[in-house]
């Protein structure tokens, strides 16, 4: 399932993980780290909304 | 400033800010800047952006010169941050609009900003369309172009984009449109205005631009909200976007530093030297004299970073700091880059900034340079070879 930031419209991808912050492709959105944020925007993991 | 019809009915009504140097707080402008509103009068009355707060007398005087304020109907916000926004508590209170446009995260921000929940909002998404009578307006949103609310406006029948921050220039002048003055000058305040401005937002603005491709707007006119408006050099700042926001660097090396007893500042030259035997353009800053905003358009374009301090207090001068605390943050992509430093007896300034630099994805070529108090001329033939190597480092990545 992807992610959208709802703050930025950057769209969180599974298969592509988000290696610059050291989350792994292949990571679902559930298992990424409660400090992660938006690479675009820098919005905290909680403005995230599922695509759709 | 007087209105400027710039299309059938449709005029510039800002305000030029000859005295501002201080943009924002965080870069200088050093020629001013303007702030940009349009009015559009058809069967609506349709006032696109604001100016701040301050600056709500000049516009009035504008608009009053062309219609009764009270006549505007529509209020279009597309940037919520107050050089655009500020005038809205007052211009509310005398045009009395029926409607304020604006994108579903701008009217949060309004909120935020003037805590007036009672303002007749009309939230737009991409790709909604109102019409003023003979003309539409379609919107856009640009979500983080550079604010989550911003937004574009596109005006069909007039080929007409209002642009809101992207695309601007930080310069005051008489003349509103590109083709009126110096080319060399508009487009360096164009380089600048996106390396402090957009810089950030390039993967978004490589988007964009592909948006509006496909949207398949036929633009003759981009109306900015800073500076002037672009008629005739359309092509060529499209394509200045699309380089910028690619960041693909140029043979080119940034060398910026700041120094107690110029032991650091002869490195820093020394280092430049050997760059520049290399046969790669150098920029040398000492940051007392060059402001963070000055740099950043040299780095936009460099591909390479080599920054130095002395050793102070077991760190690093707090220029340093500042510059690349800046810089981190304008998230610059693709760089290779060094640190170097004189001191004393702890040294670990020049240790600093490299770490510095690696956590902002600085891809570092040479182990941190130090030299012990004043160099000696072995010294400095080692700064030169520093310089030689991160010269060459920039020429195999950068094959012509
Ligand atoms: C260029 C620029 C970048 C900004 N970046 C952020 C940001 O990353 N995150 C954020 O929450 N706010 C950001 N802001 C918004 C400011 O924090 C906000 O406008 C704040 O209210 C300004 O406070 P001040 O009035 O003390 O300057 C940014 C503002 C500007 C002008
Ligand atoms: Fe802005
Ligand atoms: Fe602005």
């Amino acid at each position: 399932m992807r992610y959208v930031c709802s703050i930025c419209g950057y769209v969180y991808d599974p298969a592509d993980g988000d290696p610059d912050s050291g989350v792994a492709a292949g990571t679902s959105f559930d298992d990424i780290p409660a400090d992660w944020a938006c690479p675009v925007c820098g919005a905290s993991k909680d403005n995230f909304e599922p695509e759709g | 400033m007087l209105p400027v019809e710039i299309k059938k009915d449709i005029f510039w009504v800002g305000s030029v800010d000859w005295n501002l140097r201080d943009f924002h707080g965080y870069s200088l402008a050093r020629r001013g800047t303007t702030y940009n509103a349009y009015l559009v009068k058809d069967e609506k009355i349709a006032l696109f952006d604001l100016v701040p707060a301050n600056h709500v007398d000049e516009l009035l005087r504008c608009l009053k010169a062309t219609i009764d304020p009270e006549q505007i109907d529509y209020l279009i916000v597309n940037h919520v941050e107050p050089d655009h926004s500020g005038a809205l508590p007052k211009i509310m209170d005398i045009v009395k609009p029926e409607k304020v446009f604006c994108s579903p995260i701008a009217k949060q921000a309004l909120i935020s900003h003037y805590h007036r929940e009672d303002w007749p909002y009309e939230v737009v998404a991409t790709g909604d369309n109102i019409s003023l009578g003979k003309r539409t307006v379609t919107f856009l949103e640009t979500k983080m172009l550079h604010w989550p609310d911003s937004m574009f406006s596109f005006l069909p029948e007039d080929k007409l984009l209002i642009s809101s921050d992207a695309f601007g220039q930080n310069l005051a002048s008489s003349e509103r449109f590109d083709d009126q003055v110096d080319q060399s000058l508009l487009f360096d305040l164009a380089a600048s205005y996106y390396a402090n401005i957009i810089l950030p937002f390039s993967p978004l603005v490589q988007k964009l631009l592909a948006k509006v491709g496909e949207v398949g707007w036929d633009i003759d006119m981009i109306a900015p909200d800073h500076g002037l408006i672009w008629r005739t050099h359309i092509p060529e700042i499209l394509a200045k976007y699309g380089e910028w926001s690619t960041q693909k660097p140029q043979r080119k090396a940034v060398v910026f530093y700041d120094t107690m007893w110029k032991s650091t500042e002869r490195m820093a030259r020394a280092i430049a030297d050997g760059i520049i035997a290399e046969g790669v353009s150098v920029q040398l800053f000492s940051l007392k004299t060059a402001h963070h905003s000055d740099v950043m358009p040299f780095i936009m374009e460099a591909q390479a970073v080599v920054a130095g301090s002395p050793t102070h207090n077991n760190g690093m001068l707090p220029l340093l700091a500042d510059m690349l605390t800046y810089m981190k943050g304008l998230k610059p992509q693709g760089k290779i880059g060094a640190a170097f430093g004189s001191y004393g007896w702890s040294g670990e300034a020049a240790k600093q900034i490299s770490e510095f630099l690696q956590s902002a994805k600085v891809e570092i070529v040479a182990e941190p340079l130090r030299v012990k108090n004043v160099p000696t001329d072995q010294d400095l033939a080692a700064c030169q070879e520093f310089g030689s190597k991160i010269g060459r480092e920039v020429i195999a990545r950068v094959p012509e």
